[in-house]
């Protein structure tokens, strides 16, 4: 019996050449028909019942400044859709559109609006197409959107370098304190690590999962987070384990990336936050983020605490960890549209998600030397992952609004 | 960095005292705004507005509300009817003598589906009388028997409920006057009492067959002989009369759209084309007195009402009064299916354009405001 699969005859035991290429002329044909026909005789049209067609509209971009207000709208209608009238506030407004006419599916307009707009208030804009069909856009604070200006990017770099840069340079410089670390010590600090990230991967997850759903249906945000965060694990794990698996820098590289790949997310989101209108961020406030992000670079120093790194390397790390959130500020505070800030944690979840399994292997490892999974759950490394948990959480309430 | 962070910074967007707290976000937007303010002074001098307008070299006219209006304009010819024509477009039927006679005035009117433009590339599935929103305006003189045949061509049941004294056979509600599609039925009773009343549909459910468009006008004349007491007055009102012929009359309904059927108005307008009025201002002769007959039948708003620039005028609720009920006010509010005659003029005033508006700004601002182009008279 030829139950094992192994042992099936190959399909055809002729190499394949270029001839057997020709056989996709046919599927196409077949395609090609199809689609002629079905324009043609058009045999669906007993489903069409009078009922007008399916619009859906999303605002990509919202850009206030001194002409009023801008916003990128993506369609994603069963048709071309058709923007016929503008309300703001309950007011209908003359709009340009760029580029005119309708919109098709999947494709962005700009729409200008003369709106003199509140500094500080609450704005509503309505989008009404030629089937009478609404759609709202809130504007919950009028705030100039933040242009690219030299006191802008410093004050905004000084943010990112305060909430991304500082508490990882922080949290390395336990680095010293920590060499000395026993067995037990080293095994329950790993498994903080763990817990630690654990905590950024469950948040950075229900983030992405949040501005996906903000974005356009075109783009079936929550299959295309999810989707982009395997890719991203896979591709990293697949790019650490070309020489075995990661340790020491290598390792502490890898965090290192994973923590500032959703940095760079975080501070996108940030960013946008403040573009639609958040401000007056208290002193309190950042230093709250501050002390809540150390833990993550004593996450990074971990795995280099049994080699000699040089101060560059800290350096470099603590860049590479926390770099990410300034340029993701700066990127963010020009609006940028919601699936790429969802992109962009879903790359770093995958990276999260590939540091956290190092991380773990190296737990493993640290048993009888070889991967013993069994043996991972030890008090210490159970005890370090809770702490780790425990140590974000707790953090996180300093910060909770 | 958590996400913490984030939701911190979002739990602010709806948290106005925390922006207060000033901040990175809001360096800059205080010479922004300052600017603005100044310019929203002076109404209709709106900086940007000026800048939108002067490309489009817009007529004087819209300068008065800036960029806030709806943009284009709608396909009358399509539609079927032009709001500036409706204004002035009496329905007098046609007039035959009866065996003891009197006079007897028959109207002809049908139900049909029709899809109108209501704004500017916004389109509408309403439901018409003789394919047109609002349906005719239907003027009979006191006294006279009236005979309406009406046929519904559309895809409803609906009917014609007049306001006014008839039997109950003739009221037009189910059971009494709502046809089937298809269906002809004859309303008969007589033209009383004088004044500015309306007909609708009165098929359920009701708000849906009001608010697609089943309503129109319904004005007696009184008839001069029986108001001894007031015989000019009469005559000035009764339709065709030389006295008549001095004054502007114009026919306006205060009607609003739902265009997205969740039970509130997204375009609001008299006589149906949003803004229409203040595009194509209504030309008066300032030598001439003005009479307005005016009816509201706004859907889901309970009230709308009527507000005349730089002046003042006499109202007659219902219209079922020779004398005004109220005198020297600027301002009337009608509840649904309340209606008027209002009488003015601007024999006294300089030439210009005038404004007339609901004044629930939320009306206005979503199409119901308009201009009076008010001109020299012409010799």
């Amino acid at each position: 019996m030829n139950e094992n699969p192994r042992s099936f005859a190959p399909v055809s035991t002729a190499a394949p050449g270029p001839r057997h290429l020709l056989w996709l002329v046919l599927p196409m044909i077949v395609l090609i028909a199809a689609v002629l026909w079905l324009l043609q005789v058009d045999p669906l049209r007993g489903f069409s019942n009078g009922a007008p067609p399916v619009e859906n509209l999303a605002v990509e971009r919202t850009v206030l400044d001194e002409g009023g207000l801008r916003l990128q709208l993506r369609a994603g209608g069963s048709e071309p859709m058709t923007i016929a009238q503008v309300q703001v506030d309950a007011a209908y407004w003359q709009f340009r559109q760029e580029p005119s006419g309708p919109i098709s599916r999947g494709e962005t307009a700009w729409m200008a609006i003369p709106f003199p707009w509140v500094l500080g208030e609450a704005h509503k804009v309505t989008f009404v197409t030629n089937t009478g069909a609404t759609f709202d856009h809130e504007i919950p604070v009028a705030v100039p959107t933040p242009k690219v200006s030299g006191s802008g990017l410093v004050s905004q770099a000084i943010l990112g370098a305060f909430v991304g840069i500082l508490p990882v340079a922080i949290g390395l410089l336990c680095y010293p304190a920590l060499r000395g670390a026993g067995r037990n010590t080293m095994a329950f600090l790993l498994a903080m690590t763990v817990g630690l990230l654990a905590f950024l991967l469950v948040d950075t997850i229900i983030e992405a999962l949040d501005f996906a759903s903000q974005s356009a249906a075109v783009f079936q945000g929550s299959v295309m987070v999810v989707l982009i965060a395997a890719v991203s694990f896979l591709a990293l794990v697949a790019i650490g384990r070309r020489r075995g698996s990661p340790t020491g820098l290598a390792l502490a590289t890898y965090i290192a990336i994973g923590i500032g790949l959703h940095n760079f997310g975080e501070g996108l989101a940030i960013g946008a936050a403040f573009a639609a209108g958040a401000a007056g961020l208290g002193t309190f406030l950042v230093l709250g983020f501050t002390l809540h992000n150390i833990t993550e670079g004593i996450g990074i120093a971990v795995p280099i605490l049994n080699i000699r790194p040089k101060v560059v390397h800290f350096l470099g790390l603590a860049l590479l960890a926390g770099g990410p959130a300034v340029f993701g500020i700066w990127l963010g505070s020009l609006a940028v549209a919601p699936h790429w800030t969802a992109i962009a944690l879903a790359i770093g979840a995958g990276a999260i998600a590939q540091v956290i399994v190092e991380v773990t292997a190296l737990v493993a490892r640290g048993h009888e030397g070889r991967g013993d999974y069994t043996q991972i759950l030890n008090p210490a490394a159970y005890g370090g992952i809770v702490a780790g948990l425990a140590l974000m959480y707790a953090t996180a309430m300093l910060v909770k609004i | 960095m958590g996400a913490n962070m984030l939701r911190w910074a979002q739990a602010a967007l709806s948290r106005r005292s925390l922006l207060l707290g000033g901040g990175a976000a809001t360096i800059g937007a205080t010479t922004i705004c300052s600017s603005k303010t100044v310019a929203q002074e002076g109404h209709g001098n709106h900086v940007i507005a000026a800048e939108a307008q002067s490309a489009a070299a817009a007529p004087t006219h819209q300068s008065a509300h800036g960029a806030m209006i709806t943009v284009g304009t709608v396909d009358n010819e399509r539609n079927g009817f032009d709001p500036t024509r409706l204004l002035t477009d009496w329905h007098t039927g046609t007039l035959t003598d009866l065996p003891d006679g009197r006079k007897l005035r028959t109207f002809e009117i049908t139900a049909e589906d029709k899809e109108i433009e209501i704004a500017p590339g916004v389109m509408f599935p309403a439901w018409t009388y003789n394919g047109r929103v609002p349906g005719p305006a239907l003027r009979a003189t006191e006294g006279e028997r009236l005979r309406i045949v009406f046929r519904n061509y559309g895809s409803h049941p609906h009917s014609m409920h007049f306001h006014g004294i008839h039997s109950a056979r003739m009221d037009g509600v189910p059971g009494a006057g709502v046809i089937a599609p298809g269906d002809e039925f004859v309303y008969e009773f007589d033209a009383k009492p004088f004044g500015c009343h309306l007909y609708h549909c009165h098929s359920l459910p009701l708000a849906r067959h009001l608010h697609k468009g089943m309503y129109g006008l319904f004005v007696i004349d009184p008839d001069p002989e029986r108001h001894p007491d007031h015989v000019n007055v009469a005559k000035s009102r009764l339709y065709g009369s030389p006295e008549n012929a001095e004054w502007q009359e114009i026919a306006m309904i205060m009607n609003a759209f739902d265009t997205n059927f969740d039970g509130e108005n997204e375009f609001y307008a008299c006589n149906t084309i949003a803004h229409c009025y203040a595009k194509e201002p209504i030309r008066i002769e300032k030598g001439r007195p003005v009479r307005i007959y005016l009816v509201n039948v706004t859907e889901f708003d309970p009230i709308n009402s009527f507000h005349l620039h730089g002046n003042f005028f006499d109202y007659f609720d219902q219209g079922t009064t020779l004398t005004p009920t109220l005198r020297m006010v600027d301002l009337i509010m009608q509840c649904q299916a309340q209606r008027g005659i209002l009488e003015f003029t601007y024999r006294n005033h300089e030439a210009g354009h005038y404004m007339f508006h609901a004044h629930q700004s939320e009306f206005t601002e979503l199409g119901w405001m308009g201009m009076f182009d008010v001109v020299e008279t012409l010799s």
